[in-house]
């Protein structure tokens, strides 16, 4: 036979059974009056007038409140018991809702008690009608909520710890990637050299890296890569490529030799661990005087081809064809191409995250062709104007650009002597 | 936003203040209708309002809210109108008149408080403490959070009947607004731009407010030149609810007044 639920609600034929000793507890609960029962519940009532008068109270929420019950009755308000912070979010928001929905329930609010002590309660209201429809008075049943708002404080602090967290977490990754690509890039004595860095996500270090630096009197050597991945490990092969780079270059400018010296460190560093992969543009500039230009050296492993926006408004891919993956083979074969860079010649790289955005308006991937597009509708541009076009075409992409974008472009100005042109880049 | 009401009456902005949001007036509006054009707006971050077009930035002030009321009147292009504000959008109220007289032809004060913060004879109230107190409370999400806002804002996947009726139903807010919009309206002291407002104004203020006691409905009407001063027979600080019908008399009597 089942247990039967409450005395008021209890079955009669429960009541007549024959067995005795289970007769004997049932009785008492019968026995059990509506007025103990109001007086004695586990929760706190209390009954206001609609102006919020206290009318009536039971035993149970006195003794939690240290109040006799003629210093409630008539004389106080349901909102005097109230913190002041229950006072203003009872006023706000508690009271206008009773109103309009007839009943509110659940509101965390705290109660004070005699001696100043705090209570905290879940409370619930409703509204009782007279004949007519009119409200008649509020009745309010009070929980005691201790445990609950314990716990809630908790939930609490671990949420503020967990944003604190994300925080440092974005700080650091910030700053970790600060160190991995250059705050300002070194200036170029006749070229105008801009970039732009779009991080995917606040959270995690980017795996894209470029640089410009100075190797001899009237050279510089620059590069752009991605490594694969993102994260800490992604930072340990960033900063490995950066630092290698940069060392070949002083050692063998020529930028095949430089690509083959970072693709042996890949391969002996990462060798027991997971294969560590990266794309690298290496590029060598030798100025050929202020008014002429540079020529340039660069070579390709596996990297998005650079794009030489001209002075005459053409734009093409450089390509490096055949040039591999850094990082797979130990003996990897890289292309070289080489290039004049003239007065309004504008040479731009970048990394895959500009044309592999998604674009559902072109079916997928906004893609090489696109770009060359883009970069043909922009030539001749100088650097500067160029990395800013290309700062709105990824803005343009909104969620579709889920991946970090470099960008880099150097540009040499045009001469700002009357009318007069010079040649562009190489035909 | 919503205009209803006769098209030949004088045209009332009906504002609402912290805690709820349009709704607030439903129990006045049918009345207020048979004598005017009535609009009712949701501000920014209440109610049915564009939330995405709420900003830290703007509405940490009332100055954002006051922008958006002189906006709402400027597109409304119907004259004039008269501004009723309850209880922090009556201060609104006097900062939008204060700068745009000409859009404002009457201004009726709800339960207005300038300053809910005591300050040598002023008697706001409450004490900073009292208000931090509050603040506190807010910021670490115990009132707004855990108990009415959150089923609404989180859902409530353990009762999800409960999340749908709440979620159409009254003063849904963001927690994280709420924070702002209570710092905003109990930080606020707008005690010296009373005397700067220069349209007709009724001070309607509840007899029994813990909010806004008769001490500072008493002063309100002092600050504003002219003004006139009627004390509902209401408990609370929303006569608008517990008084709708006094309250929308007085409105009317001020609004068809001389």
């Amino acid at each position: 036979m089942t247990v039967p639920p409450g005395g008021e609600e209890a079955d009669e034929s429960w009541a007549v059974g024959d067995r005795d000793q289970e007769q004997l507890p049932f009785t008492a609960l019968l026995e059990d009056s509506v007025e103990d029962l109001y007086e004695n519940a586990p929760c706190g009532y209390l009954s206001t007038l609609m102006d919020g008068r206290i009318a009536k109270v039971n035993r149970t929420l006195l003794q939690w409140l240290g109040y006799r019950r003629e210093e409630l009755v008539g004389h106080k308000q349901f909102s005097d018991l109230l913190t002041i912070g229950g006072k203003l979010y009872h006023e706000t928001h508690f009271s206008p809702l009773l109103r309009m929905q007839g009943e509110v329930s659940g509101v965390a609010l705290e109660l004070k008690a005699a001696d100043g002590s705090r209570l905290p309660a879940l409370v619930t209201s409703t509204v009782k009608k007279d004949g007519d429809g009119e409200p008649l008075l509020i009745r309010t049943t009070i929980l005691d909520a201790h445990d609950r708002r314990a716990y809630e404080r908790e939930l609490l602090r671990a949420r503020q710890e967990a944003d604190h967290e994300r925080e440092r977490l974005q700080r650091l990754a910030t700053t970790l990637q600060r160190t991995l690509i250059p705050p300002a890039l070194e200036p170029v004595p006749g070229l105008e050299v801009a970039a732009r860095y779009h991080f995917a996500s606040a959270d995690e270090v980017g795996g894209d890296f470029y640089d410009l630096f100075p190797l001899a009197p009237g050279r510089w050597g620059f590069f752009m890569g991605d490594v694969r991945g993102k994260g800490a490990n992604a930072a340990v092969v960033t900063s490995l490529a950066r630092y290698t780079l940069r060392a070949a270059a002083v050692s063998d400018p020529v930028p095949a030799a430089v690509l083959a010296n970072l693709n042996t460190a890949l391969n002996r560093e990462f060798q027991e661990d997971e294969p560590r992969f990266c794309t690298v543009i290496f590029g060598l500039l030798t100025s050929e005087g202020e008014e002429t230009g540079f020529h340039v050296v660069l070579a390709g492993g596996g990297h998005p081809p650079a794009v030489l926006l001209r002075a005459d408004g053409s734009a093409d891919h450089v390509p490096t064809p055949g040039g591999q993956l850094l990082g797979v083979v130990p003996d990897a074969h890289f292309t070289t191409a080489t290039l004049e860079l003239r007065p309004g010649d504008t040479l731009l790289l970048y990394t895959d995250g500009l044309t592999e955005a998604r674009t559902p308006g072109l079916g997928g991937r906004y893609g090489d062709e696109a770009l060359l597009d883009f970069a043909r509708s922009l030539a001749p541009v100088p650097a500067s104007g160029a990395v800013a076009a290309l700062t709105d075409l990824l803005g343009s992409f909104g969620e579709g650009l889920d991946d970090d974008t470099a960008l880099l472009a150097m540009g040499v100005p045009r001469e700002h002597r009357d009318g007069e042109e010079t040649g562009a880049g190489p035909r | 936003m919503s205009v209803t009401g006769r098209k030949d009456g004088p045209v009332v902005v009906l504002a609402h203040g912290f805690g709820c949001d349009q709704n607030l007036w439903r129990l006045v509006v049918p009345e207020l209708e048979k004598h005017f054009r009535v609009v009712l707006f949701d501000h920014v971050g209440a109610g049915g309002s564009d939330v995405s077009a709420w900003s830290p930035e703007r509405y940490s002030t009332l100055d954002g809210y006051v922008q958006d009321v002189i906006e709402l009147c400027q597109e409304l292009g119907l004259g004039p109108v008269t501004f009723v504000g309850h209880s922090v959008s009556s201060m609104i109220g006097v900062l939008a008149v204060v700068q745009e007289p000409g859009l404002f032809d009457k201004l009726v004060l709800l339960t207005p408080s300038p300053s809910y913060i005591d300050d040598g004879d002023y008697r706001g109230g409450f004490s900073e403490q009292d208000i931090d107190e509050l603040l506190d409370s807010l910021d670490s999400n115990y009132l707004g959070w855990s108990a009415t806002v959150a089923p609404v804002i989180m859902g409530n996947p353990d009762r999800p009947e409960l999340g749908e009726e709440l979620t159409n139903s009254f003063c849904r807010m963001d927690p994280e607004i709420a924070r702002v919009f209570a710092r905003v309206t109990f930080l606020s002291d707008n005690r010296a731009d009373l005397s700067k407002v220069s349209v007709p104004t009724l001070v309607a203020e509840s007899a029994r407010d813990t909010l806004a006691p008769r001490e500072v409905g008493a002063f309100v009407h002092r600050q504003i030149p002219g003004s006139e001063l009627v004390t509902l027979d209401s408990t609370g600080h929303c006569p608008q609810l517990s008084a709708p019908q006094e309250t929308a008399e007085a409105i009317i009597a001020f609004v068809q007044g001389s």
